[in-house]
């Protein structure tokens, strides 16, 4: 592997190794909290759109609403400033210290003043600076950046937080529980907040008719901070602006849920300039309330910084809708594995970091970490304003594939793949993206491609020339192809069907896992509907995997066309693999026309969605196996535990399978893991080998409690990570659902 | 009981808030109960209740809020649903009080209790249309996770009591 590769393979080793344990069991509670609270709450998907809606109207309408809160604001006698640049705002806010004679600050958690370096300019300055939010004090005292867009010191465990503040503080009494640590935190911040002279806080929105700063925090420093010093400057970038305060209710009742899984955080504050409470003078301690010697002061301090571009560009501009929730770094099976300081830039880390990163800090910023977002999708139902993250992460990555030099290895690829990417693409990028031609040669070759595959010199040659890591095995392909086998088949000799549908032969299907192709092709037929595989195109997914638009939207095109005539004859297509189902419905809207994605994605279903219509619609199970009589490999045992693919959960069609397999009596208990971590291509990346065996144990483990099971997993990435982790046979649910061969010719 | 006040009692029990019902007679009964001394307090706009001679400072000075044990504030509503309190930034000094003891004493009316946001966010409007536009929806005590375990009590309350006082 190549010494970048290298590096970045151990950067994320050593990551795993001291942060890992923390990240996982925060993030992924964080997660499973908000999976209850989200589905316990029955107005989460209205209120989801509705949210949506209103955070595109207000950046649609941005430049009025950024008029209506300087004179709302003005007119409380308050003070607006809309910075241009991060340098622009922090000199403001010097500038105000300054003016204010300050000597202390306090400041509540803010990203964004994360994002312009507020806390450092202002020390820089001579400023005493204090974090009040007790993970971002933590990392004060540690000299660390945030981990998680949230819980900013995630990665930290408790006893090391109290070896660093026994180190750095030196307390008569060493602290040891997390209520010792909280209470010396609370008292020496306590201190500092009462002398601080200016209170800094963030805004989470902005309401522009009054000119209202909304706070969400659950320990109160935002409060104190807020409202103790005499002045109080809110920093927020632009697109934290909505109308008015009844465009707030659907973001008070989905963000806590979205963040922890609260219903509501403990305090929501809305402070509207300067407010009307009392002024508290800690220096004169026997007067009574409000009689300091100065009013109250307000400034909002909005920051642009890449964001009036970001509106512009098609690619970023949702992410302008983003609330800072952190339920895409949560949701995310490698965030959970390495945590905000490999998955992130400067400033923002998670799914969404590659959005903001690009758009404040530059593209540039995005390049470390934006391979560790897979397209998994699992980020996509989390997000309380429906932002497509994995899209975001794409359209990036073709722009930095696109910005790269040209490379050495151009003369490998480039009479070879059939891509229309620029020169200089990563070799491994473009050989991922251009399997469908691998496997076609695979299938032509085999079994000597795969003897050459696994044959040591070829297996240094992948590893030195791709970064293919040597721990995997590559996929086998098969010299029979599903469509050479549906073609040769002689169809049973039952009644004309009056219902006829394509199998897609996907490259996994068509290539390696043939079998699953042809229990379905059989599971179809048993239950009264003509099958037919023609040869098709691939479905772009291999090449939008590596940010190769270009490529994945010429493919997408093709199999349109090609499927075209077949939906004119009234054929609906059935799909077997999750990750190219989720390209025609998820990802076609982008890359062909409306009509055609639409037309296409109607007609278009996951192989178990079909048979559940079949069934639904008066088909008779008889045909198909029950789970008494067994399968191939499960002998009769009606326990499952199925592991649905990140995608096709995505979908929705886990409830599919899961139905067909009960109405076939069996048991089946399904996975919550997110992903497997296998990813396409990400698991055979030799820098992210490590990585993705991590995430795939998190699966493994969960299988191994359940010994006596039949597993059944959903997408060809699955089973290659099954495969490798465990010593039990790995099914599709196709191969559950079909009947076992019945020795006609051809039928095997 | 009505259906809300039942609600807000479940949703005060879920996020570790104390509930007293009364009548405007029995305030000063309920606060004894739910009042740790020294306490300061701002004055609460509900007929027939005051805090005078309750031994609650009305009018404290910076010490008093800072070694006070309890601060008792009216709450402007409260939603059921979710258990919280709505806080307005009045020059009584609501905001502090509620914030800077360790136990935070909310009066509100029975018939302020509102059933769930769609109500709250009304009522907001319209006190926001008056020009009543600073506010504090808190829920239950203070908290934090970032210590690694949760913890009550950080930078505001650690206690969170609420006298729901019934209508005549």
């Amino acid at each position: 592997m190549s010494d970048s590769r290298r590096r970045r393979a151990e950067h994320i080793r050593r990551l795993m190794a001291a942060e890992g344990a923390s990240i996982r069991e925060q993030s992924s509670r964080l997660n499973r909290n908000r999976i209850d609270a989200t589905a316990d709450f029955a107005e989460t998907e209205a209120l989801r759109d509705r949210a949506r809606e209103i955070k595109a109207d207000a950046i649609a309408d941005l430049p009025a609403l950024i008029d209506r809160v300087t004179a709302a604001v003005e007119d409380g006698g308050g003070h607006v400033y809309l910075a241009d640049d991060a340098a622009d705002a922090t000199d403001y806010v010097e500038a105000v210290a300054a003016d204010r004679d300050a000597e202390t600050v306090v400041k509540s958690k803010s990203m964004t003043t994360e994002e312009i370096g507020l806390g450092d300019a202002l020390e820089a300055a001579g400023v005493d600076v204090w974090e009040t939010d007790l993970g971002e004090f933590v990392l004060q005292v540690a000299d660390e950046a945030p981990s998680h867009i949230v819980g900013p010191a995630m990665h930290k465990s408790r006893a090391e937080i109290a070896r660093l503040f026994n180190a750095h503080f030196d307390p008569e009494e060493p602290l040891e529980t997390a209520d010792e640590l909280t209470a010396f935190a609370r008292d020496f911040l306590g201190e500092r907040v009462r002398e601080a002279d200016l209170g800094i806080t963030g805004a989470n929105f902005v309401l522009a008719e009054s000119g209202t700063v909304v706070l969400v925090t659950n320990e109160g420093n935002a409060r104190k901070t807020a409202v103790t010093p005499d002045a109080h400057v809110a920093v927020a970038g632009v697109e934290k602006l909505l109308p008015s305060v009844e465009q707030l209710q659907p973001f008070v009742e989905l963000i806590a849920r979205s963040a922890t899984g609260q219903p509501i955080s403990r305090y929501l504050s809305l402070f509207s300039g300067a407010t009307d409470s009392p002024t508290l003078d800690f220096d004169r301690p026997d007067d009574p309330l409000g009689s300091g010697d100065r009013d109250r002061a307000f400034h909002l301090v909005l920051v642009d910084n890449g964001r009036t571009a970001m509106r512009e560009d098609d690619d970023l501009r949702e992410t302008l809708y983003c609330i800072r929730c952190g339920a895409c770094s949560n949701s995310c099976a490698n965030f959970q594995a390495v945590g905000g300081h490999a998955f992130g830039g400067d400033t923002y880390s998670g799914g969404i970091a590659t959005g903001w990163e690009a758009g404040v800090h530059g593209t540039d910023s995005a390049a470390e970490f934006n391979d560790l977002c897979t397209g998994c999708s699992r980020c996509v139902p989390a997000c309380p304003v429906k932002i497509d993250v994995p899209w975001i992460n794409t359209a990036i990555r073709d722009r930095l594939n696109r910005g790269a030099d040209p490379g050495a290895f151009d003369f490998l690829v480039d009479g070879l793949a059939p891509d229309e990417e620029p020169a200089g693409l990563d070799p491994q990028k473009r050989l991922f993206g251009n399997l469908g031609t691998l496997a076609t040669i695979g299938s032509a070759t085999a079994p000597v491609s795969n003897w050459l595959a696994d044959s040591t010199p070829v297996r240094l040659a992948l590893d030195r020339l791709f970064g293919i890591d040597p721990r995997r095995d590559l996929p086998e392909f098969r010299r029979e192809t599903l469509v050479d086998w549906a073609a040769d088949r002689h169809a049973g000799a039952g009644p004309e069907p009056d219902q006829e549908v394509v199998v897609y032969p996907d490259v996994y299907t068509n290539h390696v896992h043939v079998e699953r192709g042809k229990a379905a092709v059989r599971a179809l037929e048993a239950l009264g509907v003509g099958v037919v595989v023609p040869a098709l195109p691939e479905s772009g997914r291999a090449p939008l995997s590596q940010g190769m638009v270009g490529t994945a939207r010429g493919q997408a095109a093709a199999l349109a066309d090609a499927l075209a005539p077949h939906l004119d004859a009234g054929r609906d297509v059935v799909v077997l693999e999750p990750s190219d189902l989720a390209m025609v419905r998820r990802e076609y809207e982008r890359l062909v026309p409306d009509g055609t994605a639409d037309r296409l994605s109607g007609a278009t279903y996951d192989f178990a969605e079909y048979v559940y219509g079949l069934l639904a619609n008066g088909a008779d199970t008889g045909p198909l196996p029950s789970a008494a009589a067994g399968h191939t490999g499960s002998a009769g045992d009606a326990g499952v535990v199925y592991h649905g693919h990140c995608q096709g959960r995505t979908l929705g069609i886990d409830a599919y399978v899961e139905a067909v397999l009960d109405e076939l009596g069996y048991d089946v208990i399904a996975s919550d893991v997110e992903c497997c971590g296998m990813a396409g291509s990400f698991g055979y990346k030799a820098e992210y080998y490590d990585l993705s065996v991590d995430v795939g144990e998190q699966l493994a483990d969960w299988i191994r409690d359940h010994p006596d099971r039949t597993v059944v997993a959903g997408g060809a990435s699955c089973h290659e990570q099954l495969d490798a982790l465990l010593d039990r046979p790995v099914s599709y649910p196709a191969e559950l659902i079909a009947p076992v061969p019945d020795g006609r010719p051809g039928d095997a | 009981m009505s259906q809300t006040t039942a609600a807000f009692a479940e949703s005060l029990g879920r996020v570790g808030a104390t509930l007293h019902r009364t009548d405007a007679a029995g305030v000063r009964a309920a606060l004894r109960e739910a009042v740790a001394p020294p306490a300061v307090g701002s004055r609460v706009p509900i007929a027939d209740v005051s805090l005078d001679d309750a031994g609650i400072e009305t009018d404290p000075t910076v010490r008093q809020l800072r070694e006070a044990r309890t601060g008792v504030t009216p709450a402007a509503f409260a939603v059921a649903e979710y258990g919280s309190l709505a806080i307005r930034s009045r020059p009584d000094g609501d905001e502090p009080v509620s914030l800077y003891p360790e136990r935070h004493v909310a009066v509100v009316a029975a018939s302020d209790v509102l059933p769930d946001m769609d109500a709250a966010f009304e009522r907001l409007a319209a006190s926001f249309g008056r020009g009543e536009d600073s506010v504090v929806f808190a829920t239950g005590p203070s908290a934090t996770g970032d210590m690694g375990a949760l913890v009550e009590g950080v930078h505001g309350p650690r206690e969170v009591h609420v006298v729901v006082v019934e209508d005549r």
